[in-house]
């Protein structure tokens, strides 16, 4: 057990905080929350400073474009940009968390060179097509048909609540391309470009007011075969490498806020009188060391990650569990702390609180997250 | 890229960790624990091969005859002692090891109890040869004053513990002789520490019971735990005990004061909690003083009154909030 950084990894931080002090002074208005095309640019000109600056794909392999940093290094840039108040990855998620590590890990030396490169300089951006209306929580069941005709795939079907389905210029889709084979043995992942004649987008807006997902209708979509990614009919296992990513280090950044937010929340509390409710204040206590744990298993499981080869185990699936109810109880705590005021849509921490709500569906619902952990790691038998 | 922060184990602390496991195992089995439930008086045998196994002396630096290691590695051991349900003032002796002679090596037993705004528990009070009281203002230990008496000179009040394995009395009357010189801030941090490390085990060991007791009681023809509403039951005792020993085994590693209360705040709830829901995993027979689970609970109830409650850690994580205490305690820590 040892929580002491090493010279190297303390340099590190030094020369990513003096970059830090000096790029992002420079960076553009940040754009409003609706302005998508202005939200791309943004993300994307982030994105291309931090390739300028060497710090693209810092966990990816060299092989791949990447530094090829220890998963330290990465918690530690992840970490400072946070503090310094630095753009998240925003509309690169997919791309960088997503799509990019399932290239890298399975796709040719030719779709490598096509794909992440773009993905690193931020001129690409990716969305994920899975979920579909009638598969959610059951992704397998997934019905978007591919039909092979000569060198394409003739894609038909809808996908749903696709993120950033708007500005993206690629998107990662499952579909089906063997209907008789078992569920998880039919099923491809391909790279199907957005602007390809029969895909249609259709925004939707969400409980926030905002439209961070849409719906994506595909009429007769043409696909090269050649954007396939891993054999044909190996899509799940492909995709399952991308979800583990998933589960590993996407909340690093958000955990630093939380525990920013939380010392906010007990200013402002002090300020408006509602510090002396003994309750409220133990609330927030009781948050304190909620936040501090969940950086310290972020800090855990890096570390087995670290020894296990980067690739993130079922301790991802706990961390999101605590995680996404912690958050949603932050901003309920912040809800207390503003009284009234938490009905002034208007407030940051009111639009935080309606985003958290998504964190307990997003990526793997937490009843699915319980069923993961209780088959996974403690060996109970599976069931309905 | 070879060294870097490394969290887990080291391969020296497994081996610690599990010839602990091995040991408790072989000298306090379950027939042990059961018959300990009855004659709760301790055993002064097990209690010096406790000691010949460094369990008192760990922390003491070799030249004193100790084992030289740290906080991480107590906690380890203590964790063990949690999941065993090993009784008797096993914190007490730890933290007491270089003050009362004899404690170390598990030869004489010292009691440790805190003044607190009710009564003042003594644990296992007929078994202990000295006491030492630490009394004053509480928060982080500003204007404590500790005092050493034999067990003979402290007069106390026989109280019905609710943890068959711990007696407990109320002191009365405390003869106050000269003050000790102790660093008693340090001295609560590290006593809350190990109880926490103590409910963590014992978090570890109920998801255990639980999840055995789900693979093999049968109803309606399939094993319990197929049953999702007891899976979801499991699943969040896992989440528990695992965010709780995040916590504790980092603020073994930092002895920060803030992470010593988090840390003692989430070990507690995972005892406890873990505990009840062990209790209705096992139906009926959970409520039986036949099986263990009850064992576990009182005992987690009674650590958690100890060395900090939750009211308490709450208040004082809360103000770490404000004073930004917290941020610079850890920025202390990953800078
Ligand atoms: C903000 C947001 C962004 C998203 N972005 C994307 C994206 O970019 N790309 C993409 O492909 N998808 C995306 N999703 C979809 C997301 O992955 C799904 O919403 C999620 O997997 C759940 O599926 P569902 O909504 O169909 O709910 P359902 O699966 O219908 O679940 C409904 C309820 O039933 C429960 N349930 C279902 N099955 C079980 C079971 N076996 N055991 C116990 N309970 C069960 C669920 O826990 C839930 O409470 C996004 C979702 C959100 C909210």
């Amino acid at each position: 057990m040892d929580l002491a950084y090493t010279a190297e990894e303390e340099d590190f931080r030094a020369r990513l905080r003096r970059w830090l002090g000096e790029v992002l002074p420079r960076l553009p208005a940040k754009p409003a929350a609706a302005d998508w095309p202005g939200r791309r640019a943004y993300d994307a000109a982030w994105q291309r400073m931090l390739y300028d600056a060497g710090y693209a794909g810092l966990h990816w392999p060299r092989d791949a474009g990447g530094q090829g940093a220890t998963p330290t290094q990465h918690l530690i840039f992840l970490e400072e940009t946070e503090r310094a108040g630095a753009p998240y990855v925003g509309a690169n998620f997919v791309g960088l968390l997503h799509a990019g590590p399932t290239v890298a890990a399975e796709g040719t030396a030719a779709q490598r060179a096509r794909w992440l490169p773009p993905i690193l300089r931020g001129d690409e951006i990716w969305c994920q097509g899975f979920s579909e209306p009638d598969a959610g929580s059951d992704l397998a069941s997934l019905r978007t048909r591919a039909v092979r005709d000569g060198d394409t795939y003739v894609v038909s079907g809808s996908k749903l609540w696709t993120s950033h389905a708007e500005v993206a210029d690629w998107c990662e889709l499952l579909v089906r391309t063997d209907p008789a084979a078992p569920r998880h043995r039919g099923i491809s992942w391909l790279a199907m470009p957005m602007d390809a004649p029969g895909v249609t987008v259709r925004p939707l807006r969400t409980l926030a007011g905002s439209a961070e997902f849409a719906e994506m209708f595909l009429d007769e979509v043409r696909v090269p075969v050649g954007n396939r990614v891993g054999a044909e009919h190996d899509g799940w296992r492909v995709t399952m490498v991308t979800l583990s990513f998933e589960r590993g280090t996407a909340f690093v950044g958000e955990v630093v806020a939380c525990r920013r937010v939380l010392g906010e929340l007990a200013r402002t509390a002090r300020a408006n009188g509602r510090w002396d409710d003994a309750v409220l204040r133990r609330r927030l206590g009781g948050l304190a060391a909620e936040f501090t744990a969940l950086w310290r298993l972020t800090q855990w499981n890096v570390s087995e990650a670290q020894r296990s080869g980067g690739v993130p185990g079922t301790g991802g699936s706990v961390f999101k569990l605590r995680y996404s109810h912690a958050r949603q109880e932050l901003y309920d705590a912040a809800a207390e702390v503003l009284g009234a005021g938490a009905l002034d849509a208007g407030h940051t921490w009111v639009a935080d609180r309606l985003a958290a709500l998504s964190y307990t569906i997003a990526a793997g619902t937490s009843q699915i997250q319980q069923n993961i952990v209780a088959e996974r790691i403690l060996g109970l038998p599976k069931g309905r | 890229m070879t060294a870097a922060v490394d969290f887990r184990l080291t391969d020296d602390q497994r081996a610690l960790r599990d010839g602990t496991r091995e040991l408790l195992a072989g000298r306090f089995g379950r027939d042990r624990l059961r018959a300990a439930v009855e004659a709760p008086a301790l055993d002064r045998a097990l209690w010096r091969e406790l000691g010949e196994a460094g369990f008192f002396a760990l922390r003491l630096p070799a030249a004193a005859g100790g084992v030289g290691l740290g906080l991480p590695e107590a906690v380890l051991v203590f964790e063990e002692a949690g999941r065993a349900l090993l009784p008797g003032p096993l914190v007490a002796c730890q933290v007491l090891a270089s003050v009362v002679d004899g404690v170390a090596t598990g030869e004489r037993i010292a009691g440790l109890c805190a003044a607190a705004a009710g009564p003042v528990l003594w644990e296992h009070p007929a078994d202990c040869d000295e006491l030492i009281l630490v009394e004053g203002a509480g928060k982080e230990g500003e204007g404590d004053r500790a005092f050493r008496a034999a067990a003979s000179e402290v007069a106390a009040a026989p109280l019905a513990s609710v943890d068959p394995l711990t007696p407990l009395a109320r002191l009365t009357d405390f003869p106050r002789t000269a003050p000790l010189a102790l660093d008693t801030s340090r001295l609560r941090r590290e006593a809350a520490l190990l109880t926490a490390a103590q409910q963590l085990g014992s978090a570890a060991r109920t998801v255990e019971m639980a999840v055995d007791h789900a693979r093999r009681r049968e109803q309606f023809g399939v094993p319990i735990g197929s049953f999702q509403a007891v899976k979801h039951l499991c699943a969040q005792m896992l989440v528990r005990t695992e965010i709780a020993r995040s916590a504790v085994y980092a603020a073994s590693v930092t002895g920060d004061a803030l992470e010593v209360a988090g840390a003692k705040l989430l070990a507690d709830e995972a005892a406890v909690r873990n505990a009840r829901d062990c209790l209705q995993v096992q139906g009926g027979m959970g409520f039986t003083w036949e099986a263990d689970v009850h064992l576990h609970l009182k005992r987690a109830w009674l650590r958690a009154e100890r060395w900090g409650a939750a009211r308490e850690l709450a208040e004082l994580l809360a103000e770490g909030l404000v004073t930004g205490a917290e941020a610079e305690s850890e920025a202390g820590v990953v800078e």
